[in-house]
């Protein structure tokens, strides 16, 4: 028997708890397989994207456009829908909820996600017709059809619901006065500045404004004819709006004698003073706050759900929240504290012509607030050092000027999503275009990067365009985009995040896959493609003498050490160790690549020679002719130290200052075989000409007259990053010391597939400085581990299969008889 | 009319793995889940030919090494918002040896 769930409230909050729920099933079924559902709901319609009313309101969309679930959903999920009766009694002892008409439904868990009311000021003449809040379709369906008949419209309140139905009235073809109380727009989103511009953006438009005005009275017979303010003012007025702020609709909670404050009180697992009964979304008031805004409604749904499916430990903890007004032209962002207080400071930008202001509260380096009018380009980047509490003193110079100021040589300011037509590509590498994406969102009612990426494949290989789906994301679903889980889950498997599995694994000496999927409660039997090389890398990067490598954990490329390539064959990369060659090891080469008809060789960028098109049943035969030639596995395949690239160095090159390829080859015998979070790649150049390209290198070395320049977090690819100036050494022993140190600290603290580059960015130069330059003792415990881990590491694993290791791996059967 | 030929014993193959089967006409994936089950499909993925039985097992799907499609194991459709399927032929196991009938492709 399955027990019985009500959820009072049809809206994006609740609904989305249902949708939770049921990633929890365990079968195939639809709906839930624990609960029997009915959903209770004072409006008529199923659920819509209630953020999206603005743009229903100024005729960008149809209400069509901006259902979430159809009445067929709810249908196939199984769920007792009731709508147009709105619950108006929960009856704790009997555990049933009785609606207006009287129906009764009981429950065994009841959740309460009401949403708000719009705050209607209790000054005379209210209620007369034609006066209304901004709440849902029936107030949009009642101002359009006001914005036939009539001409004069006031909305009161301008904030930022305000200011979209005024800019939606607008639309509608009214003439709009917006009235504020304060003498500042979206004073609680914008400093003074920026509500400034937006005024006068808005004045632009046509709209007008009644600042500092507190209205008395609402006038007319029977329809609204005007307003009376304070100071004896009049204005004619046929359709008033008020949208001065939302209240928690917490009534029928409280008649039920559930605690409420401002709010339905709800814990960390957002369940009320009553066990049996939890709450999401607007009603709620969580650790003393009420949120307005989507984002934490949906973090809210997931820890509901989880709660109710019984699986999980997750909680609510609160969120951090930012804004971008829905005025189609208009680009606004705002985040956190972004009002100085003594001790904060503050940078600023301001380009009057061109209309573009940026302003960041900084303390101690990390960002408290951003409020950005007219580019908000940034707006994520920077609300993601705020969440990640990023050191930004290593940039702060040109931090205004935006990410791809920051060594981005990848798109600059074709990153404009707002300007870009629909048929411009945004994902070159699955051919999604910018109209692709926003239509998969509307069509599927999409939140979340992760859901676009299955849907329309956008962002899903290089990931280079990630910034960009994010920017088209924010500006179709507006604030409802969820830019900011407050940590990336691994994967689908997990609502843990890759520092969570780092650190369990490292404090409860965890040591195989299942036991930290057991510990940290994963939700699949055994993982996927995703999360399962991973943890593999987790735990063999922790304990590299104890764990055994799980080879079906591994991509494919590791698990038969080569390439694969679109037609199923491999490519197969002998080690070089600096670039350096013999004529034996040539004719050995050439040798090979006759036996075994190799169609296609080339000379790659990491000064070694690839050969292409090698059927996955002659690697073991190839290896072993390549091994007794002296080769060892190039790792170009793998997750793993790849290469390291040298220039002639001091030994030929009448510039050279020291002998870049000596160093080269030390450095490589140093550190091949090192499996890594992602590949990973040295250079040494012998002078500043820099020929070895050292400097876009994950780790790399100039060489100077009086010692080495070390030189960390480049990158070349997708987006090239310049490495950052690690320090200066002067003998080649403290370069290996530092560079092992160095490559152990990003192999033991990085994310899986996050290269330097990225890591560099997130944990902040200045924190690497810390471990690896200023502490001696850290610096040598760090080297130490990496020596350590590479006793293991450093057997060749060409030469292992040659011998029959994993033979399984490189047979075919055939069919008997 | 069923035609079972034998191919391998279930331990040659690694669980959450799997062998290929090379035939007169195409190859195929044999793959082994965590709990022993034995699937075998056509070594090609609905989406660009990529060879299935060189992903990564779980559960009982398997994701494409080249562009991460899911393919689930038992019907041979693409998981997900993907579209297309591959074919899927019967499996036993006897006395611990699998066994797959080539001639009973199952239609997508």
């Amino acid at each position: 028997m399955k027990e019985k769930l009500v959820l009072i409230g049809n809206g994006m909050a609740g609904m989305r708890a249902l949708e939770e729920l049921f990633k929890h099933n365990t079968s195939d079924e639809k709906g839930s397989d624990q609960y029997d559902i009915t959903v209770i709901g004072a409006e008529p319609h199923p659920n819509y994207n209630r953020i999206m009313l603005s743009p229903v309101l100024a005729g960008e969309q149809t209400i069509d456009d901006i259902i979430l679930n159809s009445l067929e959903w709810y249908e196939e999920n199984d769920i007792e829908l009731v709508t147009g009766d709105a619950a108006a009694e929960i009856s704790r002892v009997k555990k049933s909820v009785i609606t207006e008409s009287g129906k009764e439904f009981p429950y065994d868990r009841l959740l309460i996600a009401t949403g708000s009311n719009p705050f209607i000021i209790p000054i005379p003449g209210a209620d007369k017709e034609g006066v209304l809040g901004f709440r849902d379709i029936h107030d949009v369906d009642t101002m359009v059809q006001a914005s036939k008949d009539y001409n004069k419209a006031v909305v009161i309140g301008g904030g930022l619901l305000g200011l979209e139905a005024a800019n939606g009235l607008m639309k509608q073809g009214m003439d709009v006065m917006v009235v504020h109380l304060l003498d500042s727009l979206m004073e609680r989103q914008l400093d003074k500045p920026a509500s400034a511009l937006l005024k006068a953006s808005l004045e632009k438009r046509g709209m007008t404004f009644m600042m500092e005005a507190s209205t008395a009275e609402i006038i007319g017979d029977k329809r609204v004819s005007g307003l009376r303010f304070t100071d004896g003012t009049i204005v004619a007025a046929e359709l008033v709006v008020m949208a001065v702020g939302i209240r928690p609709n917490f009534e029928l909670a409280q008649k039920a004698g559930i605690h409420c404050e401002r709010g339905i009180v709800v814990n960390d697992t957002m369940q009320t003073f009553d066990p049996t009964i939890y709450a999401v979304g607007e009603c709620v008031q969580h650790r003393n706050e009420c949120y307005g805004l989507v984002a934490p409604l949906f973090e809210q749904a997931k820890v509901a759900a989880n709660h109710l499916a019984r699986v999980g430990s997750t909680r609510y903890i609160g969120s951090m929240t930012s804004t971008k007004l829905k005025v189609t032209g208009i680009d606004l962002f705002s985040a956190g504290e972004f009002n100085e207080e003594e001790g904060d400071e503050v940078l600023q930008m301001q380009d009057v012509a061109s209309g573009v202001y940026k302003k960041l509260v900084l303390k101690d380096n990390v960002i408290k607030g951003a409020v950005m009018f007219g580019d908000t380009m940034d707006g994520t980047w920077y609300f993601s050092l705020m969440r990640d509490a990023t050191n930004v003193a290593d940039f702060r110079k040109t931090i205004l000027f935006g990410q791809h100021d920051l060594g981005d040589a990848g798109h600059g300011e074709a990153t404009m999503v707002m300007s870009l037509p629909d048929d411009a590509e945004i994902c070159g590498c699955n051919g999604v275009s910018k109209g692709d994406i926003v239509q998969a969102i509307s069509k599927n009612g999409i939140f979340t990067l992760d859901e676009v990426r299955a849907h329309t494949k956008a962002s899903s290989s290089c990931g280079s365009c990630t910034g960009l789906v994010e920017s088209i994301l924010a500006s179709t679903v507006g604030e409802g985009y969820d830019a900011t889980p407050s940590k990336k889950a691994v994967c689908s498997c997990t609502d843990h995040g890759h520092d969570d599995v780092i650190d369990a694994i490292k404090d409860h000496e965890l040591k195989t896959i299942p036991a930290v999927r057991e510990f940290l409660e994963w939700k699949t039997p055994d993982g996927c493609a995703a999360c399962r090389p991973a943890l593999n890398y987790y735990l063999l990067a922790r304990w590299p003498e104890e764990y055994e490598d799980d080879l079906q954990s591994r991509f494919i490329n590791e698990r038969a050490h080569g390439n694969i390539q679109k037609d199923g064959t491999y490519s197969v990369v002998p080690r070089m160790f600096g670039g350096l060659v013999k004529p034996d090891e040539l004719r050995a080469i050439a040798d090979v690549c006759d036996k075994f008809d190799v169609p296609e060789m080339k000379v790659t960028g990491g000064q070694r020679i690839d050969m292409f098109g090698i059927k996955k049943e002659d690697l073991p035969a190839m290896w072993k002719d390549l091994s007794d030639a002296g080769f060892v596995s190039g790792h170009a395949y793998g997750k793993a130290m790849r290469t390291v690239k040298t220039c002639a160095g001091n030994t030929w090159c009448r510039f050279g200052t020291q002998n870049s390829t000596g160093l080269g080859v030390k450095l490589e015998e140093l550190t091949w075989g090192s499996y890594m979070q992602h590949k990973y790649k040295l250079a040494v150049s012998g002078c500043p000409r820099n020929c070895a390209e050292a400097t876009i290198k994950d780790f790399g070395v100039v060489c100077v007259d009086s010692g080495y320049e070390l030189h960390i977090g480049g990158n070349g690819g997708i987006k090239v990053r310049v490495t950052d100036l690690l320090c200066k050494v002067e003998t080649e022993e403290e370069v290996l010391e530092y560079c092992a140190a160095f490559t152990q600290k990003y192999r033991e603290e990085a994310h899986y597939l996050e290269r330097t580059a990225p890591w560099v960015e997130r944990v902040g130069l200045t924190y690497i400085k810390d471990c690896v330059l200023d502490d001696e003792k850290e610096r040598k415990a760090l080297a130490e581990r990496f020596k350590i881990s590479q006793k293991v590491a450093q057997v060749d694993p060409w030469k292992a299969r040659a011998e029959g290791q994993a033979s399984h791996e490189f047979t075919q059967l055939k069919i008997a008889g | 009319m069923s035609n079972w030929s034998e191919v391998v014993a279930l331990e040659d193959i690694p669980r959450l793995g799997s062998r290929v089967v090379k035939t007169d006409t195409v190859n195929i994936a044999v793959f082994r889940t965590a709990s022993d089950e034995v699937f075998a499909m056509k070594d090609e993925c609905p989406h660009k030919q990529g060879p299935l039985s060189q992903g990564i097992v779980h559960g009982t799907s398997v994701t494409c090494p080249l562009h991460n499609w899911k393919i689930d194991l038992a019907s041979g459709e693409a998981l997900g918002p993907d579209e297309g399927c591959t074919n899927v032929f019967p499996v036993k196991i006897e006395n611990g040896m699998v066994f797959i009938d080539f001639k009973m492709a199952v239609a997508a």
